[in-house]
């Protein structure tokens, strides 16, 4: 998706992990994901740039969808959808 | 009209709590001014990194537990009835035998327990020692092992993050000891592409892993395990064998939080730095129970509670909160049976390990014994 267009979503759930570093912004991002239900939007705030590398890396593994990036000051906000059942 | 402050949960975010403020509104709890009630479905109180050492006989069931009274300020009343119900539009708790406790002030210190049953096939292959009886078990089966595949799994969200770590090098020298190592292959997973959420620690676990023999597989996320197979598949479609599974299982908050529409899965969404529950101005949470993405740790719990305490004492004398909590928290690592390190951290500035000693074993060693001081409000 563009920025533009993810500007526009409205996420299920919002999980602001900025300035937390244990237990981290990835594994706060699987326990969303999992405990969602299917066709939810999780947006995912790190302030760790290897999260917007780690997230697509696991959500493409486990065969969920991700949507995208905005990366903002100091700070990335990530995209994803669960498609299905885990 | 005096003020109620009500804490639901008697583990030590809610024992310190209610002692804390105990001595700081002395002179109001004696006029009669403030009621301070602990409310607990359990008379006895565990000190629960215990079980690390007792999963390898290093320490009894008895030298953990000490009844809840006794760590209690006298002049806090304690409740030993599950609370069943809160109402935060009515300001009331509701418990399991009928009565009904009005609150000025709550405090949500209900914590975390193991769920294994969020696993399919968890429950009945797995083993694992956060809990007593659990812990007992594991200890049986490790006593008795002879050798074959151990496998190490870990759910989310859990409590004690560095406990994995710390039960994979002491198992390591705990069967040198026995001389059985080499007759025992171990693996341990993680459920991100490191080897633990920290990334210093992950990186220290790197660098150490390969002496203490220990395999390692990432990215690995259970999605059920099968108990007469003896195998357990992640997410992410990697099928191991075992002869004994270990595991971290998933954990989940308190029920009384999700029957009371608090919550999801028992944790409460929560203010980061006020510590009050989001949308309230009179519900504060600590400890396991908020839905922070913080370490669901004791020292966690500790350091909120001076935040907590602190808020609440300023608010009943002048109306004012303005302390913060800025994310501490503080683990001791056991690296060993003989070495650990520690780690300590807040919201600005990652943890980073020091090298890991005897004499920080020691202090650990020490804490264990004298844990009692924290929930009595005194260290």
């Amino acid at each position: 998706m563009t920025e533009e267009e993810l500007k526009q979503i409205k996420p299920t759930v919002t999980v602001d992990a900025r300035g937390t570093y244990c237990p981290g912004p990835l594994m706060e991002l699987i326990k969303e994901v999992r405990q969602q239900p299917v066709g939810s939007v999780i947006e995912l705030i790190s302030g760790d740039a290897g999260s917007a590398k780690d997230v697509p890396e696991w959500i493409n593994k486990v065969k969920q969808e991700f949507l995208g990036v905005i990366p903002e000051d100091g700070y990335w906000r990530i995209f994803s959808k669960k498609v299905k059942d885990m | 009209m005096s003020k109620r402050v009500v804490i639901v949960g008697g583990g030590v975010g809610g024992t310190i709590i209610a002692n804390l403020l105990a001595k700081k509104m002395r002179p109001e709890l004696k006029k009669g001014e403030l009621v301070i009630d602990v409310i607990s479905d359990k008379a006895e109180h565990f000190y629960q990194p215990g079980l690390l050492y007792m999963l390898f006989g290093m320490k009894y069931y008895e030298e953990l537990v000490r009844n809840e009274i006794d760590l209690l300020d006298p002049m806090v009343a304690l409740h030993l009835h599950p609370a069943i119900k809160i109402d935060k539009d009515k300001n009331e708790v509701h418990l399991k035998n009928g009565v009904i406790i009005k609150y000025d002030i709550l405090v949500l210190a209900t914590g975390s327990r193991p769920a294994p049953e969020m696993i399919p096939g968890l429950k009945e292959g797995g083993n694992w020692f956060y809990e007593v009886e659990a812990c007992r078990k594991l200890r049986h089966e490790l006593m008795t092992f002879k050798g074959g595949k151990i496998v190490l799994t870990i759910g989310l969200p859990h409590k004690c993050p560095v406990a994995p770590l710390e039960v994979s090098y002491m198992m390591d020298e705990w069967f040198r000891q026995r001389g059985l190592r080499d007759k025992v292959d171990y693996t341990y997973t993680y459920p991100i592409g490191r080897l633990h959420g920290l990334e210093s620690v992950a990186h220290f676990a790197a660098k150490t892993f390969p002496k203490h023999g220990i395999n390692t597989e990432t990215l690995y996320n259970m999605k059920e395990v099968d108990p007469n197979k003896k195998t357990v598949t992640s997410l992410e479609g990697v099928t191991l064998k075992y002869d004994l599974l270990i595991t971290i299982p998933p954990h989940k908050g308190a029920q009384v939080i999700e029957d009371s529409g608090l919550g999801q899965n028992g944790f409460v969404p929560t203010d980061k730095f006020t510590l009050k529950m989001e949308g309230s101005t009179n519900i504060y949470v600590v400890g396991d129970t908020t839905n922070l993405p913080i370490s669901k740790a004791g020292s966690t719990a500790h350091f909120e509670s001076d935040i907590i305490v602190e808020n609440i004492a300023s608010e009943l004398r002048n109306g004012l909160t303005p302390f913060r909590y800025d994310g501490k928290v503080f683990c001791f690592i056991e690296t060993g049976l003989s070495k650990a390190t520690y780690i300590m951290f807040d919201y600005n500035n990652p943890p980073n390990p020091v090298t890991p000693s005897a004499l920080i074993h020691w202090f650990k060693l020490t804490y264990n014994k004298v844990y009692w001081l924290t929930p009595m409000g005194i260290l």
